[in-house]
């Protein structure tokens, strides 16, 4: 298996040109196969939310809780879904020529890429002026709970802490789409100087044949990485017990005992 | 810039098959290895300047079956391996299908169309010499288009959906099959498909190595012209460099059927300006009703250059796109049947 495809350019240079479809294939078979041993494994795994009394008990010390909590604001929900379509489009411009299915691909997928880049640039200022910005972000504080977390995997009901807002997986795969976004962002609009857009006057030249072949390396890492993280996030969002997160990314709230059963209320203190 | 040819190919595994069935059967086992060699005009460049270096090359030159043009009701049928002074000279085609003679007879030199066959006419790659000359270019399998920067050579290149690459498609026949409504008959495995000759050529945006929809295991058998367009008033012309051994910069195949001086129905295709054969199913709408004079030809030419995007070099090609289409429009006083 290749990893990657080199040239010679016109100046005897050896340059890299892109990764190899083969990669892709890899991503392909390797989200496939982590869902199958996910699946199987949760088969046997114990239900990680609290235990039915210690909720009730919950329930009446927090009897000014509202029956329905907000988790996600009406303008998040938008972002969410317009930029999952963006993704999808420009995974499924980008994949579906490989495997054989040939359209006039390019200009869906920068145009997606130019929604995805906008809808990113949104996020980035809401998430800082009108969000809790730093709930989502993972770092040294979260070790405690990754620690509860894996014994809770493992089927032993450690004390340590329950997740604030978003659980640890949602963090955690939020810094992997956040690190794959903004290198796909970023190696796209600058392949975008070598294609004819009306955004931008073509510059085959802006950089040189290594510079560029790095680019199409990156855009390709982030591109074949995307196809694994987006198995796995709509994977995790069907199932089932997972799946009162999708309806809140749909409708926007959970149920009280949903917050009680999963989250810590100290950590996320939801509004009354 | 072009590459220096060299006299000795890379050496590659020859079969001569003499049959369809033999010939499909080796395509199949080699898949992508495979080389498939016609009239060998295309193929002895690329192998010669050691661009190209395929494990095995099947030279079609002995399936009989390949070759000859039968009468198919009204319409005729030409195989694959049929030579383009054949098709020129054939007196079938040259009665029902004028444009198609004119068009391979305008083909390079006699030489050439001696040894050129209507289906590697037709499936030629193409000509541009950054491309040609093995540079890693997008066609090539690379990630930028040599022939579309600022200082890059790009006289003979396209006008039109360029996309990323901005070769153009360099058959002469092409043109005039897509205005005939012709069909390609291509086999794979077992397998037939029939496909018109307007969706056989690809433009770079859906497949940018390959101008053709061929793939590998695909034989090119024949082409099929119904006879629904026979006799009609055509128009045909090659604008070249010199007149003879030389590609079009732009060429133009019309089919016309008029009642009187009144255009009823018309098919108009360039080639020379797009990686593909650019018909000009505006203009033919455009024109159809309209008398055959000269505002409907100068409104036609106006229509037909729209949306042209020239390079640095051959901004020339889009007057001369629209005298053409102007002439095929009004014709030269005299139709090519």
């Amino acid at each position: 298996m290749d990893f990657v495809t080199w040239a010679t350019s016109p100046w005897g240079e050896n340059v890299l040109v892109r990764i190899s479809w083969d990669l892709f294939w890899a991503a392909l078979v390797g989200g496939v196969l982590f869902l199958i041993a996910h699946g199987g494994y949760m088969l046997f795994s114990p239900h990680h939310k609290r235990e039915s009394g210690e909720v009730d008990r919950m329930e009446r010390e927090r009897a000014g809780l509202p029956a329905r909590i907000e988790r996600h604001s009406f303008v998040a929900r938008i972002f969410h879904w317009v930029m999952a379509f963006a993704m999808l489009a420009l995974v499924f411009t980008s994949f579906l020529p490989v495997i054989g299915v040939k359209f006039a691909w390019v200009y869906w997928h920068w145009m997606a890429g130019i929604l995805l880049t906008g809808s990113i640039i949104f996020h980035i200022i809401h998430a800082t002026f009108f969000m809790d910005f730093w709930s989502i972000w993972v770092g040294p504080k979260d070790i405690p709970e990754a620690k509860a977390e894996m014994m809770r995997e493992f089927g032993i009901d450690a004390p340590g802490p329950k997740p604030g807002k978003y659980p640890l997986g949602n963090r955690l795969y939020h810094l992997a789409v956040l690190v794959a976004g903004l290198g796909a962002i970023a190696s796209g609009l600058l392949m975008m100087s070598r294609i004819r857009t009306p955004i931008f006057e073509r510059n085959p030249y802006l950089m040189g044949d290594a510079a560029y072949g790095l680019t199409y390396v990156v855009h390709g890492l982030t591109g074949v990485g995307f196809v694994g993280l987006i198995i796995a996030h709509i994977y995790f969002a069907l199932r089932p017990e997972k799946f009162w997160i999708t309806k809140s990314m749909i409708f926007g709230t959970i149920s009280k005992r949903e917050y009680l059963e999963h989250h810590d209320p100290d950590r996320w203190v939801a509004s009354k | 810039m072009p590459a220096a040819i060299r006299d000795v190919m890379p050496a590659f595994e020859l079969f001569q098959p003499t049959s369809v069935a033999d010939t499909l059967g080796l395509l199949e086992r080699h898949g992508g290895d495979a080389w498939v060699m016609a009239g060998g005009l295309d193929t002895f460049d690329w192998l010669k300047d050691r661009i190209r270096k395929p494990r095995v090359v099947v030279d079609l030159s002995a399936v009989a079956e390949l070759r000859g043009i039968k009468d198919a009701g009204g319409g005729i049928e030409i195989g694959a391996m049929t030579t383009l002074t054949e098709v020129s000279t054939n007196a079938l085609v040259k009665e029902r299908f004028g444009l198609l003679a004119e068009a391979a007879g305008l083909v390079a030199s006699p030489q050439i169309r001696n040894q050129g066959t209507m289906g590697g006419n037709v499936s030629q790659d193409a000509r541009c010499w950054y491309y040609r000359a093995g540079w890693p270019c997008y066609r090539a399998g690379g990630n930028i288009c040599y022939a579309d920067t600022p200082t890059s050579v790009n006289r003979e290149h396209a006008i039109f959906d360029a996309d990323r690459c901005v070769a153009v498609n360099p058959s002469d026949t092409a043109p005039a099959l897509i205005a005939l409504d012709a069909q390609m008959v291509i086999r794979r495995g077992g397998s037939e498909m029939v496909v018109p000759a307007q969706d056989f050529f690809v433009g770079p945006g859906v497949d940018i190595t390959r101008l053709t929809m061929l793939q590998p295991g695909d034989l090119l058998t024949a082409v099929r012209i119904p006879g629904t367009w026979a006799g009609k008033q055509y128009y045909f012309e090659k604008v070249r460099d010199r007149q003879v051994w030389d590609f079009a910069l732009v060429n133009v195949a019309s089919a016309i059927n008029a009642s009187g001086n009144t255009i009823s129905e018309a098919r108009l295709v360039v080639n020379g300006v797009a990686a593909r054969p650019y018909r000009l199913e505006a203009v033919e709408a455009l024109v159809r009703g309209k008398a055959r004079d000269e505002q409907t030809a100068e409104q036609a030419g106006e229509l037909a250059v729209q949306g042209a995007l020239p390079l640095r070099h051959n901004a020339y090609k889009v007057p001369l796109m629209k005298a053409l289409v102007k002439r095929a429009i009004r014709g030269a006083g005299e139709w090519t049947s």
